[in-house]
């Protein structure tokens, strides 16, 4: 266990975040208004304890940084102003960026196929959204009941509109580091 | 009035699964003279996806577009929240970090440095507008209509970028809501998350927080709930209970637009277009209103 302690974690999300974890005294309070604690691995203010601790390993692995909604109460409320959704931010890039293997691979999945859309078109569509996320996720039968009542309600756009200069749009996942997968 | 002109940044939802918002956002600023140029070939924002997994990325996607702001000069206007939210978090980044704003300049390939204002249409006709100036236009009452304004996150959080009144308890929809002659029902889930991010990936959480919204609406005695975000409109539709085939909806209370609401009360023709793309039918209650 000694060997995984990373004492450079609270600099590097520090310099990726400019938020100081070192500054939490461990009040709670992000936790007590955390909307989805109930289904965490480790509370938001245990995230906070393990990157003081340095445990690396353990926070680019756990569920809670994917189960993160970004609702942002955590850090309107920390009485030390620590921005903790930010901090989530910092660990899930990391994670991705170094490779870890993820706790919650289907939540980085559907991020992946949001962000591909995106590159593709330069705009979100849903029917794109779905035909790159369903299958990979191997749920292309959840929510068929949904998807006929959203064709019905004039909500699924067949032909998606898209960004005239898309490779403009192409230019900044580039410049990003980011292929889209 | 002042005419006012804008240039919109419309977000994606808003011609796909939110057309409704869109197009009552287009009706009402028109009936109150407010002037809409759209952004020209606008992209996406990147949403919660792009700030999750790539920095860079979630600030040189709404950089494309405050770099096309900023050659026009006018203010901006935003009706997503979840657009509104990135727009003014990667505006203050840019401003704030040059080194940042270098970086996007690259990605970009034009000047991101948009200094006018980023507005969200809530906060226009409640600050600007003013609902002395609103009130007058109402020609249909919504009285019989008992709404909990729904303010979600984005719109309230961080209130440093954000525009309502107060962070935990924001009263600017309420008094909206309630200038169009709605009874607006007092509730705490004002500002909860409904897990929108997590819709598509984790389902089964999100259909706990979206049936606690609605079970708390009915406890207030609302029948509809007012939002001001296509994310959270989209997701309290359709996640009260996600199943395979079939699809059920077990609180049928209603989820509407600040926009439709407006644009119900002024008499605008279009409404009866814009509620037939609700999920949640809202019909039967707007039946009642008469
Ligand atoms: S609210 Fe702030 S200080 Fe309190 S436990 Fe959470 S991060 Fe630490
Ligand atoms: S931002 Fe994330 S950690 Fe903070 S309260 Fe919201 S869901 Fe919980």
């Amino acid at each position: 266990m000694i060997n995984n302690i990373s004492p450079q974690l609270d600099k590097e999300l520090e310099r990726r975040t400019g938020q100081k974890v070192r500054d939490c005294y461990q009040c709670r309070k992000c936790s007590a208004g955390c909307p989805v604690a109930f289904a965490m691995d480790l509370l938001p203010h245990e995230v906070m304890k393990l990157v003081q601790y340095g445990l690396q390993e353990r926070l680019l692995g756990c569920s809670t940084v994917w189960l993160c909604a970004s609702c942002e109460t955590c850090s309107t409320r920390c009485p030390n102003d620590i921005d903790v959704a930010g901090v989530m931010d910092g660990l899930r890039q990391m994670a991705l960026e170094k490779g870890a293997a993820v706790g919650q691979p289907e939540i980085v999945l559907f991020h992946d196929s949001f962000l591909r859309g995106i590159k593709l078109l330069g705009r979100t569509n849903e029917t794109v959204l779905m035909g790159q996320y369903k299958p990979l996720s191997g749920r292309l039968l959840d929510d068929m009941g949904l998807a006929a009542v959203m064709m019905l309600k004039g909500k699924i756009k067949l032909l998606p509109r898209m960004v005239k200069d898309r490779k403009a749009v192409r230019r900044i996942f580039d410049a990003a580091g980011k292929s889209g997968g | 009035m002042a005419t006012m002109s804008f240039t919109y940044y419309p977000g994606c939802s808003q011609s796909g699964s939110a057309e409704e918002f869109g197009d009552s956002t287009l009706a009402v600023c028109e009936a109150l003279g407010i002037e809409l140029l759209e952004l020209p070939d606008w992209s996406c924002c990147g949403a919660s996806s792009g700030h999750m997994t790539n920095d860079l990325l979630s600030v040189s996607l709404p950089g494309r577009d405050l770099a096309a702001a900023r050659a026009l000069g006018r203010d901006m206007l935003v009706v997503c929240a979840a657009c509104y939210s990135r727009m003014k978090v990667s505006q203050r980044r840019i401003l704030e970090d040059e080194e940042l704003a270098g970086k996007v300049e690259d990605a970009v390939g034009a000047d991101p440095r948009f200094t006018g204002r980023i507005r969200h249409l809530l906060d226009v006709l409640v600050n600007d507008v003013g609902l002395a100036e609103i009130k007058p236009r109402v020609v249909r009452s919504l009285g019989g209509l008992k709404a909990v304004p729904y303010y979600g996150c984005l719109l309230v959080r961080p209130p440093e970028v954000c525009c309502c009144d107060s962070v935990e308890n924001p009263t600017d929809l309420d008094r909206f809501l309630a200038a169009l002659g709605a009874e607006v029902r007092p509730w705490s889930f004002k500002t909860d998350c409904c897990g929108g991010s997590l819709s598509l990936s984790r389902t089964d959480v999100v259909e706990r927080l979206v049936n606690r919204l609605f079970e708390r609406a009915e406890e207030a005695g609302a029948n509809c709930i007012v939002t001001a975000c296509p994310m959270c409109t989209a997701n309290l539709e359709m996640r009260q209970k996600p199943s395979k085939f079939g699809f059920s909806i077990p609180h049928p209370i209603p989820v509407l637009y600040f926009t439709e609401m407006l644009g119900l009360a002024m008499g605008l023709p279009d409404a009866e277009e814009w509620f037939k793309a609700h999920i949640i039918d809202p019909h039967p209650l707007l039946k009642e209103l008469v």
